[in-house]
């Protein structure tokens, strides 16, 4: 049985790296993300699981960072937009400008790399309802609707 | 950011989990179950929950089972709702389980955490009520098999200590025509202002409702009603929705009349379908 009872040393997968971190129970993984790894990619949004802005991948998975213990984490991969380089999703939401100020972004690319990973035949109806995970605030739908798209439809 | 600590447990079984609660119960550390946690994550940072210890269950084998045995559908209150969606093993909570919040968040939501949830709509628990589900129920005093619609009172009755395991589901109730519908104030994320859940076992149209009130129910009374074939379709739902208590939210989401409305023409899609079902 797993007992963590104080502040204690867990070692954490991100991005293919072992990254230790002492942590206390009750921190969320985007607060030691963020504050002692230095992965400022994934957002603080709404903190509530509404805005989808804190989005990681977890054994390839998205998943709202904000919602999930870092004591839960070891033994996954954590992959966070940190662990992304030139993917053509992320060339996509370039050529497609689908982004306006970019607080959204990372998280809509982990939500959108992870659909493209484990539904690349996924129809309209499916990225719709991955999409509908994230919040936009510039409205950028349009845009991010055709990034994704074009990226799926490509392959 | 949770403005508290907490001990954290991970037991790797049932009799660990139980002996661990109690142990913490009487050292006054005021234990939870942690199954998906999405609950005692967000309620906890605005200090609406609190507690020093959270159990968390998701490591007891038992309670991630999402298989048939001797026939009967069991399904672990681990299981996460996306898991649930992507098996398809029960097409009416499935239906249900894609309208629970955003596909992201369902990769951690669980399905015991939806039903044993605080925030009332609860809306996983609506195919079990109307498939007369059974639930297995682990506690102090050992484990408990219950149908749910004897222990679903509102929320599900668990006694101090208790947390669930399993569903267990009977393949009629699995196969049998099925619909839910779920209406918003607008657009198509959000919380309901109702969810019907419908289910047609022979000749018997049952309804399971989450949204109208603060707490998610089947009523047999409506269901007379309904299935009362002396009646146009029309009359039959306005003697159900007679039946309805005086407990109709009326809140930002939307008044009580306006639910009414909503409910009545949901009921009307639901019963037309699930007859249509019958041509």
């Amino acid at each position: 049985m797993l007992k963590l009872t104080g502040t204690t040393n867990i070692t954490l997968n991100i991005n293919g790296e072992k990254r230790p971190v002492t942590v206390r129970p009750s921190e969320t993984l985007l607060g030691i993300l963020r504050g002692k790894l230095g992965l400022t990619g994934a957002k603080p949004g709404c903190l509530n699981g509404d805005c989808g802005a804190c989005t990681v991948m977890i054994d390839g998975k998205p998943m709202k960072s904000c919602l999930m213990l870092g004591v839960e984490a070891p033994g996954k991969k954590i992959q966070t937009v940190e662990g992304l380089n030139g993917t053509p999703i992320q060339r996509s939401f370039i050529e497609h400008f689908a982004f306006q100020c970019g607080y959204c972004t990372p998280g809509f690319i982990m939500n959108c790399q992870s659909l493209i990973d484990t539904n690349p035949n996924a129809p309209d109806e499916i990225i719709e309802e991955w999409l509908k995970s994230n919040i936009c605030r510039c409205t950028g739908y349009e845009e991010i609707e055709k990034a994704i798209k074009s990226v799926l439809r490509d392959k | 950011m949770i403005p508290f600590d907490f001990e954290y447990y991970r037991p790797e079984s049932i009799s660990e989990a139980v002996q661990l609660f109690i142990e913490l119960d009487q050292a006054g550390k005021n234990p939870v179950y942690f199954s998906g946690g999405t609950e005692i994550i967000t309620l906890g940072r605005i200090n609406v929950l609190y507690t020093n210890a959270v159990i968390d269950i998701k490591g007891i084998p038992e309670c991630q089972v999402m298989d048939y045995h001797e026939g009967n559908l069991y399904l672990g209150s681990c299981c996460t709702l996306v898991d649930i969606e992507e098996k398809n093993l029960f097409p009416l909570l499935t239906a249900t389980s894609k309208e629970v919040a955003d596909h992201t968040a369902r990769t951690k939501i669980t399905l015991g955490g939806n039903i044993c949830a605080n925030l009332f709509y609860r809306e996983a628990v609506l195919p079990f009520l109307l498939a007369d589900s059974q639930v297995i129920i682990a506690g102090p005093n050992g484990y408990r098999t219950e149908y749910i619609n004897q222990v679903f009172n509102q929320t599900l009755q668990l006694e101090r200590g208790e947390f669930l395991v399993q569903l267990i589901t009977e393949p009629d109730k699995i196969e049998a025509p099925s619909i839910n519908i779920k209406r918003r104030r607008q657009w198509t994320t959000g919380y309901p202002l109702v969810t019907v859940a419908g289910l047609k076992l022979g000749e018997e149209i049952r309804v399971a409702i989450s949204g109208l009130c603060p707490y998610p129910f089947r009523s047999q009374k409506m269901e007379y009603y309904i299935n009362s074939q002396d009646f146009s379709q029309r009359d039959r739902i306005e003697k159900a929705l007679g039946d309805v208590d005086g407990n109709v939210l009326n809140d930002t989401e939307g008044s009580d009349k306006y639910r009414l409305f909503i409910l009545r023409n949901t009921m009307l899609d639901i019963v037309s379908t699930l007859e249509g079902e019958r041509a």
